[in-house]
């Protein structure tokens, strides 16, 4: 089908990356790449909130950090001093806390990762739902400052923990091991799998995305996009939608939170801070509001460079500019860049 | 000892509750000529703090000061020029958008113009120790320089828009931008007055408070959000209002301490933002009515 | 039973009384309208009955149901659809898409199902895209389908507007203004157009300023002013009112 064939170039990219590091033996890249790959995650995801329901949110490194901190304190909790009591032994008897080896080979009795995931994913859709109600509320500048609180209370809630590991943030997080053979961890052994394994996931929350925004779904979020009175008007259900849009972005968000903490091994607080959100936000801006491709073109390219230290001490400097610049002259992403247009303004004011 | 102690937090608080009112009063200076918030206003505290400090190696205190008010008035005049002037009628949304990559270019400029250091001018008189008593309660003499300064700025700036043909003419801009346009004046102009206007006090509020709080590059982003609380406490636009909520406000988070660990300290202010946006966000003094006119 | 029923609606805007315990009923398949003079009123009825302000006081009964305090959406979908007097078109949208919109509350399919892409979707779909372009035929414009919408002409932005009404197949139709901005040919275009979608089944209701529209189609004409009822007759009668005539020409022509 039609709408899938960007799908068929995306994959065939994919692979053809992977090849050709395979081939220059620059390997070491993937494990960039990897990550990227589950930023964009989270940056897809923001676009449809943005880009398609038409809401700002400034606080999404909130949810990204929600997903990988639950699921870093949970699979680094130790709690075989509890091993006797009846609930971690039902726990263990429902394969939902496991003994696994920690570095230094002692035993440690924790959550598996695969419950740990299902909890965080759980609590980001319940936190997204009590904040979602009253924010989405609030339109313009009052949406943008309630999110960019929300982000901030998250911050300083990670920051300000011990059990979260204050400044430190957590560390030794155990691989996740999705299927046997199949674990997203960082061990370089297992570098090209985890490559393929994220950018999969990719792939697969293109396919849901862009299925969805085709769907009737889409059409109604468009439609509160351009005037949000005449879709209530149609039977929309604004506050539902917006609401079920801002959970589903959430959700993503938390999603490649927890992969990308097991992928790292650990989680600090610079992934809850202000600047990662404004940077998700930049990210969406750079990719023209409404598209999910353009977003994912930017989000790939000025993710990786930022990983590969490109931007060196610039590196927040470079994504405040990117925000000026776009906004400024280029609104609609710099896929949708108009030199002809803003040439002839030039002309036009000289004359 | 009891009483004591809640006097030394009721004076700490106030006197950062007097720094969050002026970052509220320079949201609500820009938002009424223009319509929009300015997410960079907490830089301009930031930078007149550091350019003070940084000048006072060369010149006398008070002309340090003056000159770093100036140059951060010269710099909030030159971003509205820069980046606002130009734009006609833009949404909501880019304007945000933009303000806040403004704040992030001003914050990381001033990392690397002066590092991660925290610096403080010094003391205008007597030093860290000395202290006025006033039965028991000792306050620093600082604490009396932010508090006389910043009500000083209040009552001028009061004078200034009820008095000056310039205040009115901002007022005029502020009430309805169109008819203030037919009228001659050059409304363009305001914008950029009031950018400078809010770049000025926040630059002097930053200066003074800075022996007792310090300052350092990212100091901003917090101040912005506390202003922004306290202008929405007080009602997005009445100055006069945003004073006594950023007293509230310097005074809850004073006496926080008292109950929950430092750390949280700043989600004070964010708890009752989130509170006042879903519960009232006309403000505790603003008019219900009038509010929903307003177009967001 | 009368299709919707009016009773006692009041509606205050701080010290305004907009509108003051209006009470009136429409059978159904009839074309009846709601007129005054500006800030008689009808525009704020207008948002009561649609769910766009919620009433101090009074009820609203709609096909034995309370509708009064809903919510936009849900009166959209119990059978009401409405136009606006300033057309509210979905901006960035093609007129089909606009039109398909309409067909949102005679669909089903939501998140999950939308991004599994799920197979009675695209029936689903294929039915909305059919109806659509139906209810464009039935208006003329089915050949502007693939325009912009915001980027047609203005009466053509009005026929986009009611085919979305239109597509939506409402028991009853809120029209508000729909003659504002229309020369004489088009308005009595429009008093055909609103006969045919009466004889559709469809019970309409309009509100509007301009008496020379509604006097001609209208099977009953409510007269507003200052917020209150003051004449719910058959449009002959109306025009002799001597109450209707001096809220019209003024007290001293009188």
């Amino acid at each position: 089908m039609k709408r899938y064939n960007h799908i068929l170039i995306l994959i065939a990219a994919v692979a053809g990356v992977q090849v050709l590091t395979a081939v220059l033996g620059k390997q070491f890249y993937l494990t960039q790449l990897t990550m990227t790959a589950y930023y964009c995650i989270a940056i897809v995801g923001l676009t449809l909130l943005m880009g398609f329901a038409g809401q700002i949110s400034l606080g999404h490194a909130g949810f990204f950090a929600i997903g990988g901190y639950t699921s870093a304190v949970l699979t680094t909790l130790d709690l075989s001093q509890f091993k006797d009591s009846s609930i971690v032994s039902l726990l263990a008897k429902l394969f939902i806390v496991t003994s696994r080896q920690d570095l230094y080979g002692g035993q440690v009795l924790s959550f598996n990762p695969w419950a740990a995931f299902i909890i965080a994913i759980g609590l980001t859709l319940v936190i997204a739902y009590i904040i979602g109600i009253p924010v989405l509320k609030l339109k313009g500048h009052y949406l943008a400052m309630a999110t960019l609180g929300f982000g901030t209370i998250i911050y300083s809630i990670v920051l300000g923990t011990q059990r979260f590991g204050a400044a430190d943030g957590i560390s030794s997080v155990p691989a996740f091991t999705l299927l046997p053979g199949l674990a997203v961890s960082g061990n370089t052994e297992f570098r090209v799998r985890n490559y393929y394994l994220a950018w999969t996931l990719v792939i697969g929350v293109m396919v849901l995305l862009i299925n969805l925004i085709n769907s009737r779904v889409g059409r109604a979020l468009r439609a509160i996009h351009g005037a949000e009175d005449a879709a209530g008007a149609m039977g929309v259900d604004t506050a539902r939608f917006k609401l079920n849009t801002f959970i589903l972005s959430a959700a993503l968000a938390s999603m490649a939170g927890v992969f990308l903490t097991h992928y790292n091994g650990g989680i600090g607080p610079s992934e809850a801070s202000i600047m990662k959100s404004v940077r998700y936000v930049a990210i969406v801006s750079v990719g023209g509001m409404g598209s999910l491709w353009g977003t994912l073109i930017m989000s790939t390219t000025l993710t990786f460079l930022s990983l590969r230290g490109y931007f060196g001490t610039f590196d927040d400097a470079v994504f405040g500019a990117i925000l000026i610049v776009i906004m400024l002259f280029s609104p609609q992403g710099i896929l949708q860049f108009d030199v002809k247009a803003l040439l002839k303004k030039l002309l036009r004011k000289k004359e | 000892m009891f009483l004591e102690l809640f006097f030394q937090y009721l004076v700490a608080g106030l006197t950062y509750g007097t720094i969050y009112a002026i970052v509220g009063i320079g949201f609500n200076i820009v938002y009424n000529t223009t319509g929009i918030i300015n997410f960079a206003q907490g830089e301009f505290v930031m930078l007149g703090g550091m350019i003070a400090v940084s000048l006072h190696s060369l010149l006398p205190l008070p002309i340090a000061i003056a000159a770093a008010v100036v140059l951060t008035m010269a710099i909030g005049a030159l971003i509205e020029m820069t980046f606002i002037r130009w734009l006609v009628k833009p949404a909501v949304l880019r304007m945000i958008i933009i303000t806040i990559g403004i704040s992030i270019l001003v914050r990381e400029a001033a990392l690397h113009l002066w590092g991660e250091s925290v610096r403080s001018l010094p003391y205008f008189t007597g030093n860290e120790i000395s202290a006025f008593s006033f039965g028991g309660v000792r306050v620093s003499p600082q604490v009396l320089w932010t508090l006389g300064i910043c009500s000083v700025i209040v009552i001028s700036l009061n004078l200034f828009f009820k008095y000056t043909m310039l205040g009115r003419e901002m007022r005029a801009c502020a009430s309805n931008r169109d008819a203030a346009a037919l009228c001659g004046i050059p409304t363009r102009n305001m914008v950029t007055l009031s950018f400078a206007l809010a770049a000025g006090i926040g630059a002097l509020a930053g200066a003074v408070v800075s022996p007792i709080t310090q300052t350092s590059y990212s100091i901003g982003t917090g101040l912005a959000i506390k202003g922004f609380t306290v202008a929405i406490l007080g009602g997005l636009g009445n100055s006069m209002a945003a004073v006594a909520a950023g007293f509230i406000l310097g005074i809850l988070e004073s006496f926080s301490i008292w109950v929950m660990p430092t750390a949280y300290k700043d989600a004070i202010a964010i708890t009752i933002l989130l509170a006042m946006l879903f519960v009232r966000p006309s403000g505790l003094f603003g008019n219900k009515e009038a509010f929903r006119l307003k177009d967001f | 039973m009368a299709l919707l029923e009016v009773n006692n609606l009041s509606k205050r805007f701080g010290g305004l009384q907009a509108v003051k315990d209006v009470s009136f009923s429409v059978e159904r398949g009839m074309i009846k309208a709601v007129i005054g003079p500006n800030g008689a009123g009808k525009t704020t009825l207008f948002n009561l009955l649609s769910g766009f302000a919620e009433p101090d006081t009074g009820e609203v009964r709609f096909r034995d149901a309370w509708i009064h305090g809903r919510g936009p959406h849900q009166i959209a979908a119990s059978g009401i659809s409405r136009t606006f007097q300033h057309i509210r078109l979905f901006s960035h949208m093609t007129a089909l898409e606009n039109v398909t919109v309409g067909r949102h509350v005679r669909s089903r399919a939501g998140f999950v199902a939308g991004m599994l892409s799920l197979p009675w979707t695209h029936r689903e779909e294929r039915e909305i895209r059919e109806k659509s372009l139906n209810a464009m035929e039935f208006l003329g414009i089915a050949h502007l389908a693939h325009d912009e919408a915001t980027s047609l002409s203005y009466g053509q932005q009005r026929a986009v507007e009611l085919s979305r009404a239109l597509a939506a197949e409402p028991e009853m139709l809120l029209l508000d203004e729909p003659a504002a901005g229309l020369n004489m040919r088009e308005t009595a275009d429009l008093a055909n157009l609103i006969v045919r979608i009466r004889d559709r089944g469809i019970t309409v209701l309009i509100v509007e300023h301009d008496m020379s529209l509604v006097m001609k189609i209208s099977d009953e004409v409510v007269v507003l002013s200052y917020g209150e009822k003051i004449a719910d007759e058959k449009p002959l009668a109306v025009q002799k009112d001597p109450q209707v005539i001096s809220v019209y020409l003024g007290e001293d022509e009188c």
